[in-house]
C-alpha cells in the first residue's frame, strides 16, 4: 500500500512538472510574447522596454526556470491588467469556484448514485428509463444554453431564484444545477453497470442464503463493492467540473477562478492565465491522486497488498 | 413436438440467420441508433446543399426587419424562424451553422483520431517503456484544462475556424488513446496475432491487417463520441466569444448574440440552443447505438 | 414414521425464454429425515442446481415455482412469505456454494462475515459472535482461526474459502444444510477432506445434509439416499445400496458404468459413455425423457411412463425391471 502510494505521488508530480512547462510555454505561441503585451500601437522602443522589463529577452528556459522557482513559493507574478500579484488575486477568487465545485459534485452524486442503484435494482423499470433518459440527455447538453434556460425558467418567468451574482446561497443553485448535471451521466452510468455486475455475483447470493433482508443485501453487501469505481470518477470528475466552471461561472456572473480566467483571457493578461491552467490542473491531480489512494484503501485486495 | 432429437436441433442451427441477417436485424432493431442515424444523416444533407436550402444570404443585414418573431410566434413566412438583432434570417444562419458544427466535429475528431489511435495503438501493441511514455502523456493531457487551454490558445492566435479546429484536434485525442491502447492489448493476445507472427509478417503489416480490422468498432464508437465532444467545446468557446469569430454563423456564437435580448426574445436562445442539443444527442444515440451493434455481448 | 424434515412432492420450475416455456425441473418427489445425507447426482444442467436454489427461495424472479407440497419441519415454503424464508435461511436451512472464489464478499473481513451469519438471526453481542466465528472455524479444521478473522477473502485459499463457507452455513446450527458441488472448484486432495468434513459435521450435529455432486464416487462413501436427475427429472431414487447393488433405470446404470468402482471394475476395462445429447425441454416434454440416448427405447416410451416402487426404491421406466436383467455385466 505504501509503496502504490509513494509510486503514484511519484507519477502525480511528473505529470505537475509537465503541465507546469506546459502552461509556462503557452506564453510564447503568439511568438512574440513581448509585442503581444505591448499592443499593435506601440513603438519598437516601447517593445524593447518591456521585452526587458519582463525578462523576455533571456532563453526560455531559464525565464521557465525563473517562473517555476517563484511559483512554488506561492509567486506567480503581476497580472498585466489588474497590476495586482496574481497569486493574491486567484487567491479571492477561488472560494467561489471551490464551492461551486463541492455543492456540483455533491448535487451530482446524490442524485446520480440513489438514481443508478435504483435503475440496477430494477432494469427496463420507468426508472430506468428516467435515468437513461437524464443521462443521454445529460450528455448532449450544451451547459452555457442548459443555464440560460435555468436562468429564463426559474429566474425571470417565475421570478424564484436569482439569475446571477455570489450574495446569498440560493444565488448558487442554479449554477450548482447545471455544473452537477455535466457529472451526473458518467456517475450515475458507472453506479447502475457496477451494482448490475455486482447484484449477478456469488457472493450476494451468499449474503442472501444467510438470511439478510434486501436492504441489507444492496446497501451493505453491493454498493459497497459497486461504490469504489464510483470514487475515483467523481474525483476525476470534481477536476474537470473546475475546469469547465469558466462556463458556468461566465453565465451566472459568479466572480470566480473560472470567471477570472475568462476575463484574463480576453485581455490578454498571460500570468493569470498561465498560473489558472496551472491551478487548475493541480487541483485535477491532486483529486485523481487522492481518488486512487482513497480506492486502494477502500478495496481490501489493494489494502492489503 | 415433444422433445427435440439430435438431428432436428442440428437442422435448427443450420438453418438458423446468417451473420448478415442477424446485424441487419440488430441494426433495424435499435430504436436509439436509427433515429440517431437519420437525424445526423438529415443533417448532413442540410449542411452539404446549405446554399440551396437557406431561403436567404446568412449574412445579409437588413435594419428594417430586425428580431421579427418566428411563425409558431406570429411571424410571417419570409423569415420562418424569424430574424436576429441585425435583422439576419435565423433559419439560413441556423442552416449554414450546420455546416460549422458538422465539419469542425468531424476534422476535430479526424485529427485527434489520428494522433489518439497512433499513440493507443503503439502503447498497447509495443507496451514496456512506450506504453509507459503514452500513460504519461495522456495523464498529463487529462490534467490540463480543456475549456481554459483551448480558450487561452485560440485568444494568443485569434478565432478563426482552422484555429478551433486545430486546438480541439489537438487537444481531444485522449479517449481515442485509452480506448485504443485497452483494445490492441486485447487483440494482441489472440492467437490469429501469434500466427501472423510466427509467419514473419512485418509489424506494420500485423498492425493493418490483424490488429486494426479488430479494434475498428471500437474507434468507429470514440469517433462519434469525440465528433459530439468537439461540436459542444466549439459551442461553448464561441459562446464565450473566443471561439470563431462573428458574422460565421456558428449556432454557439448565435446562442451568445441572442443572450442580451433573452429576457424579450428567449426563442433567439432557444433555437440554436435545442438544434445544437439535437445534433449532438444524435451523434451520441448513434454512438450507442453503434456500440451495442458491433459488439452486442456489450450490451448492459 | 416420523415427519420427515424436508418433503417435497411434485415440484416444478419453468422459465420462460423467448422460443418458449422452459421446463427445467418437472415434478421431483424426495423426503429427508434429520441426520441423513442425500446425494443428487446427475449431468450439468439436469436441474440439480436450481432444485437446491428453490428450497432455499433464491431462485431468480423469472423463474416459476410450482409444487404440491414442499415443506421443511412443517412449514410450507411455496406459501411462506419473503420474511418467513428470510427468518429460516441461514438460521436453520444453510446453503455452501460452489465456487468459494467468489461467494464471499470481497469487502469484508471473514471475521465480519461469518459474524453476520450469526447475528442476523441471534440477539447475541459482537464478541459472542466472534468466539462462536473461532470456534466454527477451529472446527473446520482452520488453524490460527482468531486470526484468520481479521483476513480478507482474497488473502485465503479456495480450500481455505470453502472451509470458511461451511463455518458460516453452521453458525446457527441449522438442521439443514444445502451443499451444492462444494469441492467442484477445489483441487482432489481438498476435494475429500471437504467431504468428509461436512459428513462428519452432519453426523456429529445431527443435521439433515443435501449435497449435490456429480461424483459417483464421493456418493457411495458418504450419501444414505441418492437421487438420480436426469433433464429435470427424478430417474430414480433409493438407499445408496440399492442405488450401487441394484441400479435400475437405464441412465443410472449408465451413470454408474462412466466411472471406475473399485471391485466392480476390471483392471484395463473400457469405461463406458451415453452416447447422444441431453434434449431440449422447451415447449411441452412428454414420455420417457432419457429415450432419445436409452438402448432399451421402444414406441411406448412416447407415452406415460409409470412410477414404479418397491419401499424406498423408486425409479420411472416403462419396463419393470427398468430392463436391469438384461445388463448382467453390471449387477450383482
Amino acid at each position: 500500500m505504501l509503496q502504490f502510494i509513494l509510486k503514484r505521488l511519484g507519477l502525480a508530480i511528473l505529470v505537475a512538472f509537465t503541465v507546469s512547462f506546459i502552461s509556462f510555454s503557452l506564453l510564447f505561441l503568439s511568438g512574440d510574447p513581448a509585442a503581444a503585451l505591448a499592443g499593435e500601437t506601440a513603438s519598437g522602443e516601447d517593445v524593447e522596454a518591456l521585452r526587458r522589463l519582463y525578462g523576455f529577452d533571456r532563453p526560455m528556459l531559464v525565464q521557465y526556470g525563473d517562473w517555476l522557482f517563484s511559483a512554488l513559493q506561492g509567486d506567480f507574478g503581476e497580472s498585466y491588467y489588474f497590476r495586482l500579484p496574481v497569486a493574491s488575486l486567484i487567491a479571492d477568487r477561488l472560494s467561489v469556484t471551490m464551492i461551486l465545485g463541492v455543492c456540483g459534485i455533491t448535487f451530482a452524486l446524490l442524485t446520480a448514485v440513489p438514481l443508478g442503484v435504483v435503475a440496477a435494482i430494477r432494469p427496463n423499470s420507468i426508472i430506468d428509463r428516467i435515468a437513461l433518459f437524464i443521462s443521454v440527455a445529460g450528455q448532449a447538453m450544451p451547459s452555457f444554453w442548459f443555464g440560460l434556460i435555468l436562468i429564463v425558467v426559474f429566474a425571470i418567468q417565475l421570478g424564484w431564484l436569482p439569475p446571477s451574482g455570489t450574495a446569498t446561497w440560493r444565488h448558487f443553485i442554479l449554477p450548482t444545477i447545471v455544473l452537477g448535471y455535466y457529472a451526473m451521466p458518467a456517475i450515475m452510468r458507472l453506479t447502475r453497470a457496477g451494482m448490475l455486475d455486482v447484484l449477478s455475483s456469488d457472493y450476494i447470493r451468499t449474503a442472501r442464503a444467510k438470511g439478510a433482508n434486501e436492504t441489507r443485501v444492496m446497501f451493505r453487501h453491493a454498493l459497497r463493492n459497486a461504490i469504489i469505481p464510483v470514487v475515483s470518477l467523481a474525483a476525476v470528475q470534481m477536476g474537470f467540473m473546475l475546469g469547465g466552471s469558466i462556463v458556468v461561472e461566465s453565465i451566472f456572473a459568479l466572480h470566480g477562478a473560472g470567471y477570472l480566467a475568462w476575463e484574463s483571457i480576453a485581455r490578454n493578461d498571460l500570468p493569470t492565465v498561465q498560473a489558472l491552467i496551472l491551478i487548475f490542473s493541480m487541483f485535477y491531480i491532486v483529486f485523481t491522486f487522492l481518488a486512487d489512494v482513497l480506492n486502494a484503501w477502500l478495496d481490501p485486495r489493494m489494502r492489503t497488498s | 413436438m415433444a422433445t427435440t432429437s439430435t438431428h432436428d436441433s442440428l437442422l435448427d442451427e443450420i438453418s438458423g440467420p446468417t451473420p448478415a441477417q442477424m446485424l441487419r436485424k440488430r441494426i433495424f432493431g435499435h430504436q436509439g441508433f436509427l433515429i440517431g442515424a437519420i437525424v445526423l444523416i438529415l443533417l448532413t444533407i442540410v449542411a452539404i446543399l446549405a446554399p440551396w436550402l437557406a431561403p436567404h444570404d446568412p449574412y445579409a443585414q437588413s435594419l428594417m426587419s430586425r428580431m421579427e418573431p418566428p411563425v409558431f410566434l406570429g411571424g410571417d413566412w419570409e423569415h420562418p424562424l424569424g430574424t436576429d438583432h441585425l435583422g439576419r434570417d435565423y433559419l439560413s444562419r441556423l442552416i449554414y451553422g450546420a455546416r460549422i458544427s458538422l465539419l469542425i466535429g468531424a476534422v476535430a475528431a479526424l485529427i485527434s483520431g489520428v494522433i489518439g489511435t497512433a499513440m493507443g495503438v503503439a502503447a498497447g501493441y509495443f507496451g514496456g517503456k512506450v506504453d509507459a511514455v503514452v500513460t504519461f502523456l495522456i495523464n498529463v493531457r487529462l490534467a490540463m484544462p480543456v475549456v481554459l487551454v483551448a480558450l487561452a490558445v485560440v485568444a494568443i492566435l485569434g478565432g478563426s475556424l482552422q484555429v478551433v479546429i486545430g486546438v480541439l484536434g489537438l487537444l481531444l485525442w485522449d479517449r481515442f488513446a485509452v480506448v485504443m491502447r485497452a483494445s490492441t492489448m486485447q487483440v494482441r493476445r489472440r492467437e490469429y496475432v501469434a500466427a501472423a507472427q510466427v509467419i514473419g509478417a512485418s509489424t506494420p503489416r500485423i498492425l493493418l491487417s490483424e490488429i486494426m480490422p479488430n479494434i475498428a468498432n471500437n474507434l468507429i464508437v470514440v469517433v462519434t463520441l469525440e465528433m459530439a465532444h468537439a461540436i459542444l467545446l466549439e459551442a461553448a468557446l464561441s459562446f464565450l466569444g473566443l471561439g470563431v469569430q462573428p458574422p460565421t454563423p456558428s449556432w454557439g456564437l448565435m446562442v451568445s448574440e441572442g443572450k442580451n435580448m433573452m429576457l424579450f426574445e428567449p426563442w433567439l436562445v432557444l433555437i440554436p440552443g435545442a438544434v445544437l442539443f439535437v445534433l449532438v444527442l444524435a451523434i451520441n444515440l448513434m454512438g450507442d447505438g453503434l456500440r451495442d451493434v458491433t459488439a452486442p455481448e456489450n450490451r448492459s | 414414521m416420523t415427519e420427515p424434515l424436508l418433503s417435497v412432492r411434485n415440484l416444478r420450475l419453468d422459465i420462460p425464454t423467448g422460443s418458449g416455456t422452459l421446463h427445467a425441473v418437472r415434478g421431483i418427489d424426495f423426503d429427508l429425515n434429520r441426520g441423513e445425507t442425500l446425494c443428487i447426482v446427475g449431468e450439468s444442467g439436469s436441474g440439480k442446481s436450481l432444485t437446491s436454489l428453490a428450497l432455499m427461495g433464491l431462485l431468480g424472479k423469472s423463474i416459476k415455482r410450482n409444487a404440491d407440497r414442499m415443506t421443511f419441519d412443517g412449514i410450507e415454503l411455496t406459501t411462506a412469505s419473503q420474511g418467513q424464508m428470510r427468518r429460516l435461511r441461514g438460521a436453520r436451512m444453510a446453503m455452501i456454494f460452489q465456487e468459494p472464489m467468489t461467494s464471499l464478499n470481497p469487502a469484508y473481513t471473514i471475521g465480519d462475515q461469518l459474524a453476520e451469519a450469526l447475528l442476523l438471526h441471534r440477539k447475541v453481542s459482537r464478541q459472542q459472535a466472534r468466539d462462536r466465528a473461532i470456534e466454527l472455524l477451529e472446527k473446520v479444521g482452520i488453524t490460527a482461526a482468531e486470526s484468520r478473522l481479521s483476513q480478507y477473502p482474497h488473502q485465503l485459499s479456495g480450500g481455505l474459502r470453502q472451509r470458511v463457507m461451511i463455518a458460516m452455513a453452521l453458525m446457527c446450527e441449522p438442521e439443514l444444510i444445502i451443499a451444492d458441488e462444494p469441492t467442484t472448484a477445489l483441487d482432489v486432495t481438498i476435494q475429500a477432506q471437504i467431504l468428509r468434513l461436512l459428513h462428519d459435521l452432519g453426523r456429529e450435529m445431527n443435521m439433515a445434509v443435501i449435497l449435490i455432486t456429480h461424483d459417483l464416487g464421493v456418493v457411495a462413501r458418504v450419501a444414505d439416499k441418492v437421487a438420480v436427475m436426469y433433464a429435470g427429472e427424478l430417474v430414480e431414487t433409493g438407499p445408496v445400496r440399492d442405488i450401487f447393488n441394484a441400479p435400475s433405470h437405464p441412465y443410472t446404470r449408465g451413470l454408474l458404468r462412466c466411472i471406475p468402482l473399485p471391485g466392480k471394475t476390471d483392471r484395463g476395462a473400457k469405461l463406458g459413455t451415453i452416447p447422444g445429447i441431453v434434449p431440449s425441454l422447451v415447449g411441452e416434454v412428454e414420455g420417457c425423457v432419457f429415450r432419445t440416448r436409452c438402448p432399451h427405447a421402444v414406441a411406448e416410451c412416447r407415452g406415460d411412463i409409470p412410477k414404479r416402487e418397491d419401499g424406498n426404491h423408486a425409479f420411472r421406466c416403462i419396463f419393470p425391471d427398468g430392463k436391469r436383467h438384461s445388463e448382467k455385466e453390471l449387477t450383482v
